[in-house]
C-alpha cells in the first residue's frame, strides 16, 4: 500500500547516513595521508641530505689529512733530504705506516724535473714542465687530480704540494690509493637499491658505483643539477624509475659525492602505510554500509509494523466510536418509536373493549374489525421486537465482564440480520445446543464477532443460499460455527483472510478489517477463530471460546 | 377487584386518554395527568393507591424527580415506572428511589393490570404492618402515640 513511501524513506535515510559517514572518513583519511606523505618525504629528504653532507665531509677530511701529511713531511725536511733516496724511502715508510694509502712519493723541482721517487712506477727523470697539473701546483701550491687508471690498472689519483724553501721551490707529489676513499664513500649507501659514489664535474665516476658503470666511466649525471653545498633532486631514468639523488660538493668543488636511492624503496614504507590505510578505510566503509543497511531496514520494518498496528487500533477505535454513537442514537430512536407503539396498542385495546359491547357484535363487519385489530397488534409486536433487539444490541457498549448467554447472543444477532438475509433469499438455520453454560464475557463484543461472521456469510453467498449457525460445548470450550454455502475460499485466501486490510470484496465494499477485529476480540477472550473451506465448497468459520464461569455475586 | 385508585402520569395525551378510558370501563378509579407537577397537585387533593409514572417527560419535572417527590410526600403510595427506552441506569435509579417495578412500553393492558394489582397489594400490606406497629406502641406508650397524632394534625 504505502510500500513506495517506506522504500523511499529507507533510501533517503541510508543515503544520508552513508554520505555523512563517508565524507568525514574519507576526508580524514586523505588529509592524514597527505600530511604523512609530506612529512615522510621531508624526512627522507633531510636524511639523505644529511648523509650526503656527512659523507662528503668525511671524504674532505681524508683528502685534507693526506695533504697535511705531505705538507708536514715537506716542511720538516730539506730539499736535500728529500732527494736522497734513502731518507725519501724512510719518509715514505713512515707516511704509509702512520697514515696509509700512499702508493708512491716523488720530488719534483721547480723546472718540472722528477728528481727522486719511491714507488712502483718508473718516473725518475721525467719532466712535467708545461703540464697543466704542474702549472697548477706551482701557482696554487696544492693540486689534487682526478682519478685515473694507474699502476696495475687500478684507479689512483695524485696529490701534489709545493714547498717554498728559502728561494727554492720544490714539489712533493704522492699517488693515493683510493681504496679507503672507496670504503668511506661506499659506507654511505643503504638499502637494496641505494648507491654512493664520487663523480667529477664532467660526471665521470671517481669511485666504483654499485650497479652500473665502473671507475672512469660516464655516469651521465648532469652535475649542473647540483648547486650550492648539498642538493637533493629526483631523476627518472630510462626505465621510468624514480630515484632520489643527493649531491654534496667537496670543498674544492671538483668532486661531487652522490648518494642515490630509488624512490620506490624509500617510499616503500609510505606505500605500506597507504595500503594499510586504504584497507582500514575500506573495511570501515564496508562496516558502515552493512550496518547502515541492516539497521535502517530494521528500523523501517519496525516503523511499518507499528504504523499498521496504529491503523488497526484506529480502526478499532472508529468501530467502537461508531457503535457507541449508534448506542446513544438507538436509545433516542427507541423511545420515539415505542411511545407511538404504546398509543397504538392502547387504541386497539380500546377498540377491542368497545367491540365487546353487544350492539357491535351484530354488525356485518364485526369479524373484519376483530381480525384487523388482531393484525394491527401483531405488527406492533413485530415492530416492538425489532426495536427491542436493536436496543439490546446497542445498549451493552461498555466492555465489561457480564453474564453472557451465547445462544441468546447468537439469536439476537440473527434477528438483527434476518431481514437482510431474507431480502436476498438466504435462509438462516440454527442448531443450538441447550447445555451451554452462562459464561463471563463481554456480550457486546461477542455479538460484534457473530455479526461480522454472519454478515460475511450473507455477503459471500450473495443471493439464494443457506447459512447454518451451530453451537456446541466441549468440556472446557464453547464452539459456535457459522457455515455458508457460498463460493468458498482458496488455500491462499484462507491464509490471508484474518490479515488486516485483506478483503475479497471489490474495492470500496469492505475495509478488510472485520475478521481481523473479530480475531483479536476472540483472542483477547482466550479463544480462537478458524476457517475450513475449499473453492466451491462454502466456508465454515468456527469460534472456540473457553468456558469461564462468572463469579457468584 | 378490590376498590383501588390509580393515578396515571404521562405526557403522551392520546396514550393517557385511551388508557384512562379503558381502566374506567373496567370500573377502576383512574385519573390521568400530563405532567409531574400536576401529579403532585393531584396527590395533595386526594389519596391514590398506585401511581403509573412515565419516566421520560420532556419539559418541567422529569419522571425521576417526580418519583422522588411522590415518595417523599406520600411514601405509602406505590409507584410503577413506565419507560419507552428502558435504559438500565434509569430503571436502577428508579428502583433505588423506591419504585415498585418498571415496565416497558408498549405494554398490553392485560399485562399491566396484574402489575397494578400487585402494587396495590404491596401498599395494603405495608399499611397493615404500620397499623399493627402503632397498636403495639399505643398499648405500651399511649402518651407518645397521642403526642404524635397531635403533631400530625398540624
Amino acid at each position: 500500500m504505502k510500500e513506495l513511501l517506506y522504500r523511499n524513506l529507507q533510501r533517503k535515510i541510508i543515503s544520508l547516513i552513508l554520505v555523512v559517514s563517508f565524507a568525514p572518513l574519507i576526508t580524514l583519511g586523505a588529509t592524514l595521508y597527505y600530511q604523512f606523505n609530506n612529512t615522510y618525504r621531508q624526512n627522507i629528504d633531510e636524511q639523505i641530505r644529511y648523509r650526503a653532507q656527512a659523507q662528503s665531509e668525511a671524504v674532505d677530511l681524508f683528502l685534507k689529512e693526506r695533504t697535511a701529511i705531505l705538507n708536514a713531511m715537506a716542511d720538516t725536511h730539506t730539499f736535500q733530504d728529500m732527494i736522497d733516496e734513502g731518507s725519501l724511502s724512510r719518509i715514505f715508510e713512515v707516511m704509509n705506516y702512520r697514515a696509509g694509502a700512499f702508493v708512491d712519493l716523488g720530488v719534483i723541482d721547480s723546472e718540472g724535473r722528477h728528481l727522486a721517487y719511491i714507488g712502483p712506477y718508473d718516473l725518475k727523470g721525467r719532466n712535467y714542465q708545461g703540464q697543466p697539473w704542474f702549472d697548477e701546483v706551482m701557482s696554487k701550491g696544492v693540486y689534487k687530480s682526478d682519478v685515473y687508471m694507474g699502476y696495475r690498472n687500478l684507479p689512483h689519483f695524485i696529490i701534489a704540494i709545493r714547498r717554498d724553501e728559502d728561494r727554492n721551490q720544490w714539489i712533493l707529489r704522492a699517488t693515493i690509493d683510493p681504496d679507503i676513499l672507496e670504503k668511506i664513500v661506499r659506507s654511505a649507501q643503504i638499502g637494496r637499491t641505494g648507491d654512493a659514489f664520487l663523480i667529477n664535474r664532467d660526471g665521470v665516476y671517481q669511485t666504483l658505483p654499485r650497479f652500473h658503470g665502473i671507475v672512469l666511466s660516464q655516469s651521465n649525471l648532469d652535475t649542473s643539477l647540483f648547486g650550492g653545498r648539498v642538493t637533493v633532486t629526483e631523476i627518472t631514468d630510462g626505465k621510468n624509475r624514480n630515484s632520489l639523488y643527493a649531491g654534496s660538493w667537496l670543498k674544492d668543488r671538483k668532486w661531487l659525492l652522490v648518494i642515490k636511492q630509488e624512490s620506490d624503496e624509500l617510499m616503500s614504507r609510505l606505500f605500506e602505510i597507504r595500503y594499510t590505510e586504504i584497507i582500514i578505510i575500506s573495511m570501515g566503509i564496508l562496516a558502515i554500509v552493512l550496518t547502515t543497511f541492516f539497521a535502517v531496514r530494521l528500523a523501517i520494518r519496525q516503523l511499518k509494523s507499528s504504523d499498521e498496528k496504529m491503523i488497526g487500533l484506529n480502526a478499532q477505535l472508529v468501530q467502537s466510536d461508531k457503535l457507541a454513537a449508534l448506542g446513544k442514537m438507538a436509545a433516542g430512536v427507541a423511545h420515539e418509536i415505542n411511545n407511538p407503539l404504546a398509543t397504538i396498542i392502547q387504541k386497539t385495546g380500546w377498540m377491542e373493549d368497545l367491540l365487546e359491547e353487544e350492539e357491535f357484535q351484530n354488525s356485518e363487519n364485526f369479524e373484519e374489525f376483530r381480525t384487523s385489530i388482531k393484525k394491527i397488534e401483531e405488527h406492533v409486536e413485530r415492530a416492538r421486537k425489532v426495536v427491542h433487539n436493536m436496543l439490546g444490541y446497542a445498549r451493552k457498549m461498555e466492555p465489561r465482564l457480564e453474564d453472557v448467554d451465547v445462544n441468546d447472543t447468537l439469536n439476537q444477532t440473527i434477528n438483527i440480520l434476518e431481514n437482510y438475509a431474507r431480502n436476498n433469499n438466504i435462509d438462516i438455520q440454527t442448531d443450538l445446543a441447550n447445555d451451554l453454560p452462562i459464561i463471563a464475557g463481554d456480550q457486546a463484543q461477542l455479538q460484534q464477532v457473530f455479526l461480522n461472521l454472519i454478515t460475511n456469510a450473507i455477503d459471500a453467498i450473495g443471493k439464494n443460499g443457506l447459512i447454518e449457525a451451530k453451537s456446541r460445548r466441549t468440556d472446557s470450550q464453547i464452539h459456535v460455527s457459522i457455515k455458508d454455502d457460498g463460493p468458498g475460499l482458496s488455500e491462499d485466501e484462507m491464509k490471508k483472510i484474518f490479515d488486516p486490510f485483506y478483503t475479497t470484496k471489490e474495492s470500496g465494499k469492505g475495509t478488510g478489517l472485520g475478521l481481523w477485529v473479530s480475531h483479536s476480540i476472540i483472542e483477547k477472550m482466550g479463544g480462537t477463530i478458524n476457517v475450513r473451506s475449499g473453492a466451491g465448497l462454502g466456508a465454515t468459520f468456527t469460534v472456540e471460546i473457553p468456558i469461564v464461569i462468572p463469579e457468584k455475586k | 377487584m378490590d376498590y383501588f385508585s390509580i393515578l396515571i402520569v404521562d405526557d403522551e395525551v392520546d396514550f393517557l386518554e385511551t388508557l384512562v378510558k379503558r381502566m374506567q370501563k373496567r370500573n377502576i378509579d383512574t385519573v390521568g395527568v400530563i405532567s409531574g407537577e400536576k401529579a403532585l397537585e393531584a396527590l395533595e387533593k386526594r389519596r391514590f393507591d398506585v401511581v403509573l409514572l412515565d419516566i421520560k417527560m420532556p419539559g418541567g419535572m422529569d419522571g425521576i424527580e417526580t418519583l422522588r417527590e411522590i415518595k417523599r410526600k406520600h411514601p405509602l403510595t406505590e409507584v410503577l415506572l413506565l419507560t419507552g427506552h428502558g435504559s438500565v441506569e434509569t430503571s436502577i435509579d428508579g428502583m433505588k428511589l423506591g419504585a415498585f417495578d418498571y415496565l416497558l412500553k408498549p405494554i398490553k393492558l392485560e399485562e399491566l393490570l396484574p402489575k397494578l394489582g400487585a402494587a396495590f397489594e404491596q401498599k395494603v400490606t405495608q399499611e397493615q404492618k404500620i397499623r399493627k406497629a402503632r397498636i403495639k406502641e399505643l398499648v405500651r406508650f399511649p402518651g407518645r402515640v397521642l403526642q404524635q397524632e397531635k403533631e400530625e394534625k398540624k
